[in-house]
């Protein structure tokens, strides 16, 4: 994508490049330029991502045994992973409840924080006025990047468990007589701490597309009657759309993949994508890790492929 | 506009040069420097690789002071371990793992087995481990991966766990332990006395086991024939019927509410506990140990079925060779020679070797830790902080009484892959 952005700009650079090369004949060509300039991030992105990635895809159809991997062609990876998918039916198989899970817990993750999120950004860029309290306050979100899962978890504890400040306060009040036990180790507390830590993924790139709405087509929308609720529909949100487009994707990716908040909060009784994932590879079952991993991805990709439908991200950047 | 920029481009051009020159010339001193470093070690380093259990910081200062021996841990989780010897070999000098990984480890022929006539207290290392009973002659339950089945190689090089003794020794043995339940007997208020009690639906939502398969299914498996419903022939090595009915049976309980978390964590089982959204779950005792020193009550509870226990010890990366070996050898010694053994006894666990820790404990530390008497004085950790105020009983009493109960250890099965799958199938259910 950043070598279509850099020969998208090139052109612009080109009738300055040439008065540089009459100049001086030996000058490199501007496409070479290009090139070396992109060179660095290709690379990068060559061995740290697609090399790696089509090593998984490989591995993936590998066999293996108790202590190594066998190079040798073999689906088990797959079949193993889908095993009892038709012979259940109607009943889903493991993966299949795996991934209903992941992707309900995905969805209301991602509905929450892009509802928080969408929020806190329409008030940092039209409420908050200055600058420094803009930065502040952005700055304020990240404090949940700030300690570890496990800490997290044991600070989880005096707050939503059995014996909690939120169980104590509930039955002082009476409002209830017996401790409530789904606020920890649940679907609730999974969502709770995903959304915790992962609002500012929307708040930044929502924001970030929202102080870039020129102030006029708003006060023009107010000047042509609309409401204000006429002008967040039409005005707002359309404009909004990429910022929201790309904090889904974060969003989305990150909790399709999660497995340490998920085990952490749910306990380690929620099945996740990546928990399986994380379970083969414990086993050193490498080859399954590998196919689960592929397949995690493709279920991914397609989600992204489907959102940028709404959102053609390259044209609106 | 584009003149400014055609400065800026040159001006960054220097830079780049100025910074790669810099860089250069860094690195080409950094080896420079880095030469005589290396030749002026003469420093005896050995890169430890092992669980936190016997990584104590008092452990590696004492052992530079005594062989001048300087130990560099690096500390990862049991599966973690696995990995790194399968993966990286050469990362590590000395290994501390447990004896039911050998199964995947020996296979792999990435660790080196040690040589027992240069181990010096080899010869007093307890019966446990070479001959499967107690000093007192007790007999020791050896389902699963029991030490004695996997304590010998038969040559140098094998592949293959000899049935009898010889000088090849997979894993000198340093700890081990017998594990049960840990319980809060102030919130059951009721005498426990059998594994059927971690699935009684009566302790619903307030029970936990171990988040590691092949644990957590040993725990089920107790449980299950506690309650009379199955009898196994080995529990560490289950059919693949076995293990669907052993499923089966944690299915119905996760269902059923029964778990309030699996912990794979030191401290996560410590504040489950304490916190008290547990009252029952396996446990390892020192963190029954550290919960009880919070002021709270919590038994390391002794069950009529028997303790389900494990055991770790020594050997070397492949890697290691020449001098490196024979620090090697100096510091499995060393650990083996008294203080490391004694500061394992004094966290709960046991040493391997028993009359050299006893000559580095107290009289009254011993009778309290390994005879199962009443403490005569104050009982301290290794750090000094007070465990348990004089007259108090180690639970499950004497060596004896703990390792002579032992049922079943840690194990692999055979059964491996079909039983991770059917973990991940019991997690989605």
């Amino acid at each position: 994508m950043s070598e279509e952005v850099l020969q998208q700009a090139s052109p612009g650079l080109i009738p300055g490049a040439g008065t540089a090369r009459a100049a001086k004949p030996t000058r490199l060509s501007p496409s070479f330029i290009s090139w070396l300039q992109a060179g660095p991030m290709m690379l990068v992105f060559l061995a740290f991502f697609l090399i790696p990635l089509v090593f998984v895809v490989i591995v993936s159809f590998w066999d293996y045994n108790e202590y190594q991997l066998l190079p040798a062609f073999s689906g088990r990876g797959y079949t193993d992973t889908f095993e009892g998918c038709i012979a259940q039916l109607p009943d889903l198989c493991t993966i299949g409840r795996t991934y209903v899970m992941t992707l309900k817990l995905c969805f209301m993750v991602w509905a929450i924080t892009l509802f928080i999120g969408f929020w806190v950004a329409y008030f940092l860029a039209f409420h908050v006025k200055s600058k420094t309290w803009q930065m502040g306050l952005s700055l304020l979100c990240t404090i949940p990047f700030w300690t570890s899962n496990v800490i997290r978890m044991i600070a989880w504890i005096p707050l939503l468990g059995r014996n909690g400040l939120v169980n104590s306060g509930l039955i002082k009040t009476g409002l209830i007589n017996h401790p409530v036990e789904w606020l920890l180790f649940s679907e609730f507390s999974v969502v709770l701490a995903l959304v915790h830590l992962f609002t500012f993924f929307m708040v930044v790139p929502i924001f970030n597309s929202m102080i870039r709405i020129d102030k006029s087509l708003i006060e023009a929308a107010y000047d042509a009657g609309a409401t204000g609720f006429q002008t967040l529909v039409n005005v707002i949100i359309p404009l909004a759309k990429p910022g929201i487009v790309i904090g889904s994707i974060f969003v989305i990716t990150i909790v399709m993949g999660d497995f340490i908040t998920i085990g952490v909060m749910g306990g380690q009784q929620i099945a996740a994508a990546g928990k399986i994932i994380e379970t083969r590879v414990n086993a050193l079952q490498f080859p399954a890790a590998a196919a689960n991993a592929v397949i995690l991805l493709v279920i991914t990709f397609l989600i992204i492929t489907m959102m940028s439908r709404i959102v053609d991200i390259k044209k609106e950047l | 506009m584009s003149k400014t920029t055609g400065t800026k481009g040159v001006s960054r051009r220097t830079l780049l040069k100025g910074t790669a020159s810099l860089a250069g010339l860094a690195a080409g001193s950094g080896a420079i420097t880095g030469f005589p470093y290396v030749k002026s070690a003469d420093a005896k380093v050995l890169r430890y690789l092992g669980t936190a259990v016997n990584e104590g910081d008092d452990i590696s200062k004492q052992c530079l002071k005594d062989t001048g021996i300087k130990i560099e841990y690096i500390t990862a989780t049991t599966d973690d371990v696995t990995k790194r010897v399968m993966t990286q070999p050469n990362s590590f000098d000395v290994l501390d793992t447990e004896y039911f990984s050998l199964k995947k480890l020996v296979p792999s022929g990435n660790i080196l087995a040690l040589d027992a006539k240069k181990i010096k207290e080899f010869d007093n290392i307890t019966p446990v481990f070479t001959k499967g009973m107690t000093p007192g002659g007790k007999k020791i339950g050896g389902q699963g991966t029991a030490p004695w089945k996997v304590l010998y190689l038969e040559g140098k090089d094998s592949k293959k766990f000899a049935t009898s003794a010889t000088e090849f020794v997979t894993l000198i043995p340093t700890v081990y332990n017998a594990d049960t339940l840990g319980i809060r007997p102030d919130l059951i208020k009721r005498p426990i006395n059998t594994w059927a009690e971690l699935l009684n639906p009566e302790f619903k939502g307030k029970a936990s086991i171990l988040n590691i398969p092949s644990i957590g299914i040993m725990d089920a498996a107790m449980v299950v024939e506690a309650t009379g419903k199955y009898k196994y022939a080995d529990k560490g090595n289950m059919t693949k019927e076995e293990i669907d009915l052993t499923m089966k049976v944690m299915t119905e309980a996760k269902k059923a509410g029964q778990f309030r978390a699996f912990w794979k964590d030191f401290n996560e089982s410590v504040n489950l506990m304490a916190s008290g959204e547990t009252v029952i779950q396996s446990m390892w005792s020192p963190a029954v140990t550290k919960v009880r020193s919070m002021g709270i009550p919590c038994t390391f509870q002794p069950l009529k079925e028997g303790y389900r226990s494990w055991a770790s010890g020594f050997c070397v990366s492949k890697g290691v060779s020449g001098a490196k070996l024979d620090w090697a050898y100096e510091f499995v010694n060393w650990f083996l020679s008294g203080y490391a053994g004694a500061y394992l006894n004094r966290q709960g666990y046991y040493s391997a070797v028993l009359s050299t820790a006893k000559a580095h404990m107290e009289p009254y530390e011993w009778a309290y830790w390994m005879e199962g008497k009443p403490a005569e004085k104050d009982i301290k950790a290794p750090d000094g902080s007070l465990l348990e105020k004089a007259g108090a009983v180690r639970d499950g009493g004497s060596y004896e009484d703990r390792m002579g109960g032992v049922a079943c250890w840690n194990a692999v099965m055979d059964e491996n892959d079909y039983m991770v799958r059917k973990w991940n199938e019991f997690i989605a259910a």
